[in-house]
């Protein structure tokens, strides 16, 4: 099978993030960069069902300054081969799927695979954009994906239960931790890292998009008003119950 | 600016999370003198009309169809655009649900536009439209400003208040023509897995653990003090990594987003990735034996202590206090 996963390379999640000069973005000093966390376990899924299936993985990213760890990482993990899309550092959701689109577009794959969001911008729609521009069936929030011939029979997840969606193949998955039984990302070997170095990597410069949204401000979030400590131990309980009623009236 | 929002329907039932976007986008357009329009798309829906016009819709377009009985991705956001574009809305709104962020995306690919989800404010500035939402699972919070129209925005729920006004929608029943396409991603069956369960991110009453607990069985406490509550619970990611719990209780940065009026964490340590998924709960209370553990400094109360003990005596006096 010709297999496709779409990396973002986001900030590690035990980064302690700062507002940059511009007041737009994140200062990139001190940021270790990683996968973002659904992609890997995309990755995972994505190489599992070619170890079954037969085929390769491509790995598809934006690169908009030239720092390609994540597809390194991912390449490292496993991937067959990457593409790397050079340019643009603010797209929103819309633009970034033309721009993954343009790539995959000109590609056969059977399955592109997405983690089900970034966890820098939160966005949750990349995926469903490029499934959009590719006139291709999509899946979010994938809990199970499995392949039977020329369908995928999945299962989503919703509030309180889970959907079953039976698409076609070419299609269109985003993954929830948990997919398959996939909780923990594969870590790359020795021989992996040293096998990276030696996959291809092809360079396309990115289309010409216009975002149709901008930030015009970041910032931290509202510092919570300082709490009390109301006690030690078992004592404090008649205390807390009495502030979470009378002050907080939250019960 | 005319304003539509998506009024979702799980179950036969209208989402609270729907009523209050509806309710925000009345209040947004209230100054603007301008008319809020709702699609609600589903099979035999057309009965929610009346609450919706009681919160203020002034026209609700129904796209009722046996064939939607089920969620579908391109067919739901095909008659969102159909009444959007009977309206001639500037802005279309939904709760930022599991459904709500399928559809915000497939709403705005089909107008050709980026979508602002999850949004914790929304405001309508000459014109624009510009959207406060988390990002990096709300360690930072962006302002977004839509530089086309119609602006697509996914609303968090349990932010916004759901309000009466009093009043009566305009029913109009919409022919959408739909083709087998936009089937080709549609649900075909629907199961519960946690029955009865309050669900983690619409609850407005949260009761989390932690590493604190010392072991899986000791959740069972956990969940007795979440049952006087009528809370729905949650874990940190090192009881999920554990095995302990599963990934769809994890609260924080690889988990779940909440923001309840009350959130009880107990023997959580308070990691930056946990803070980030709950910190805009609107009363936090952190039991741990840790006195330097950073939950304590997100927290509006806190009692240290080993939660194993203490919650027993909690449930105790909750029960006392509620029953009051």
């Amino acid at each position: 099978m010709n297999l496709a996963v779409c990396l973002k390379r986001v900030p590690d999640t035990t980064t302690k993030l700062k507002i940059g000069p511009d007041g737009k973005s994140i200062d990139p000093q001190g940021v270790e960069w990683a996968i973002s966390p659904y992609d890997e376990l995309a990755i995972e899924l994505a190489l599992r069902l070619k170890e079954k299936a037969g085929g390769e993985v491509v790995g598809v990213s934006v690169d908009p300054d030239g720092n390609d760890v994540a597809m390194r990482k991912a390449l490292a993990i496993g991937l067959d081969k990457g593409v790397l899309i050079k340019g643009g550092g603010n797209f929103d959701g819309w633009a970034t799927a033309q721009v993954l689109a343009s790539v995959l577009k000109a590609r056969k794959f059977d399955v592109i695979f997405f983690g089900k969001q970034a966890i820098d911008s939160d966005a949750f729609q990349v995926p469903t954009m490029v499934a959009h521009l590719l006139g291709l069936p999509r899946v979010n929030v994938c809990t199970s994906f499995e392949v039977d011939g020329a369908k995928a029979k999945c299962k989503r997840q919703i509030e309180g239960g889970e959907e079953t969606i039976e698409v076609a193949l070419p299609c269109v998955i985003s993954v929830q931790k948990g997919v398959n039984g996939i909780h923990d990302k594969r870590f790359p070997s020795m021989k992996g890292i040293m096998a990276a170095k030696s996959k291809p990597v092809e360079s396309v410069a990115a289309p010409a998009v216009e975002s149709t949204m901008e930030v015009v401000k970041l910032e931290m979030p509202p510092e919570r008003p300082p709490g009390k400590i109301v006690g030690k131990g078992v004592d404090a309980v008649p205390e807390l119950v009495r502030l979470l009623k009378e002050e907080a009236k939250v019960l | 600016m005319n304003l539509l929002v998506f009024a979702e329907v799980r179950d036969g039932k209208l989402k609270k999370s729907s009523l209050e976007t509806l309710s925000e986008a009345v209040r947004l357009a209230k100054p603007l003198g301008s008319k809020v329009g709702v699609a609600l798309v589903g099979e035999g829906i057309k009965a929610h009309a009346e609450t919706l016009g009681k919160h203020g819709a002034a026209q609700v377009f129904a796209v009722d169809s046996p064939r939607l009985k089920f969620y579908a991705s391109e067919a739901y956001a095909k008659a969102v655009v159909s009444a959007h574009q009977k309206l001639g809305s500037g802005a279309i709104l939904m709760a930022a649900t599991s459904m709500g962020r399928d559809l915000a995306g497939a709403v705005a690919a089909l107008l050709g536009s980026g979508a602002a989800t999850d949004c914790t404010g929304v405001k309508i500035e000459g014109g624009k439209v510009v959207a406060k939402r988390p990002v990096y699972s709300g360690k930072a919070y962006a302002t977004v400003a839509f530089k086309k129209a119609p602006a697509v925005l996914s609303l968090r729920p349990n932010v916004f208040v759901a309000q009466e006004t009093g009043g009566t929608a305009a029913v109009e029943d919409l022919a959408v023509a739909f083709d087998d396409a936009d089937f080709r991603s549609a649900v075909k069956e629907v199961a519960a897995t946690a029955q009865g369960k309050v669900e983690l991110t619409e609850a407005s009453v949260i009761v989390a653990g932690g590493r604190g607990l010392q072991a899986p069985e000791n959740f069972k406490v956990r969940d007795e003090l979440a049952s006087v509550l009528g809370a729905a619970v949650g874990a940190s990611r090192a009881v999920v990594d554990n095995g302990w719990r599963p990934h769809s209780e994890q609260v924080g940065q690889t988990g779940k987003t909440v923001s309840p009026n009350l959130y009880i964490a107990l023997g959580v340590s308070g990691a930056i990735q946990h803070l980030a998924g709950m910190r805009t709960s609107k009363v936090i209370v952190a039991i741990n034996k840790d006195p330097d553990a950073p939950i304590f400094k997100a927290a509006t109360y806190g009692v240290v202590g080993d939660a194993l003990e203490i919650v027993p005596v909690l449930i105790q006096n909750l029960k006392k206090a509620l029953a009051q």
